[in-house]
């Protein structure tokens, strides 16, 4: 399940910038732990950013993003009040999504 | 010896759920994400391959295609901000690259129309290497590359 996401998401000049800051430990599979042994791949492979059930972003990520992955962008015909929900599924296929409204 | 038979059989039925078991759950979770993580993709370790592995072809190199928020100089490797901005018309997808990184794909963004050709996230880079930059455009490629110094790998143990 991991940690709730932290989501931002401003309207400034006509468009929405939305910001994700999430919590997972991306383990690339290229580690090894004090016993040598190598730390298996853990990591999130896709991620999905809806307004209002619209997909304003789709994305596939491999274990070189960075941990406590963060994201950025925009997007135009957002509206304030309008609802952005965030979600990814990581290589266990574990879950999460997360919601935040636009301010 | 018909006793004996019978054992075999039960631990071989019993071997045999258990690996359907198995082979179940793992077929769901590879049919759930198969749907959008292209593994073929991510496991490419040259340009050409990980182009070839998207379903394109040569990449034209691009002016248009530009590194904000991207280092000269990362002093931690395993946290290296990198945004790319597109000017191309009609980009759909952005990805990026870090040529030695043990895998080169790093991640791929699909843009649909009304989001602007604009993003940013963080990266682990192993060491100094040149990022690409690669975009979509109406089914064509187009590249572009910043070198990024590391002086702290990212993937050390």
């Amino acid at each position: 399940m991991g940690e709730p996401m932290k989501i931002r998401a401003a309207l400034t000049a006509g468009a929405t910038e939305v910001k994700v800051l999430m919590s997972h430990e991306m383990e690339t599979g290229q580690r090894k732990d004090a016993q040598g042994q190598t730390i298996s791949a853990w990591f999130i492979q896709t991620i999905s950013v809806t307004c209002n059930g619209r997909t304003v972003l789709s994305a596939q990520w491999g274990p070189a993003v960075a941990k406590n992955p963060f994201l950025s962008f925009k997007f135009e015909g957002g509206a304030k009040g309008d609802k952005i929900a965030v979600r990814w599924v990581d290589n266990r296929g574990d879950q999460r999504t997360d919601e935040a409204i636009i301010a | 010896m018909d006793s004996g038979r019978r054992t075999i059989l039960k631990s071989g039925g019993g071997l045999t759920l258990l690996a359907l078991g198995a082979a179940a759950g793992w077929l769901d979770c590879e049919d759930a994400l198969a749907q959008t993580w292209n593994k073929a993709a991510f496991d490419t370790h040259s340009l050409g391959d990980t182009l070839h592995a998207l379903g394109g072809d040569e990449p034209a190199q691009s002016q248009d295609i530009e590194f904000v928020q991207t280092p000269e100089i990362a002093e931690n490797g395993a946290v290296v901000p990198v945004g790319v901005t597109s000017r191309i018309p009609k980009t759909e997808s952005i990805a990026i690259l870090i040529e030695k990184n043990p895998n080169m794909l790093a991640a791929v963004f699909d843009i649909p129309a009304g989001t602007e050709p604009v993003i940013s996230t963080r990266v682990k880079m192993a060491q100094t290497s040149n990022i690409y930059a690669l975009v979509r455009a109406e089914g064509r490629y187009y590249v572009a590359a910043k070198e990024v110094k590391v002086t702290l790998g990212g993937c050390g143990g």
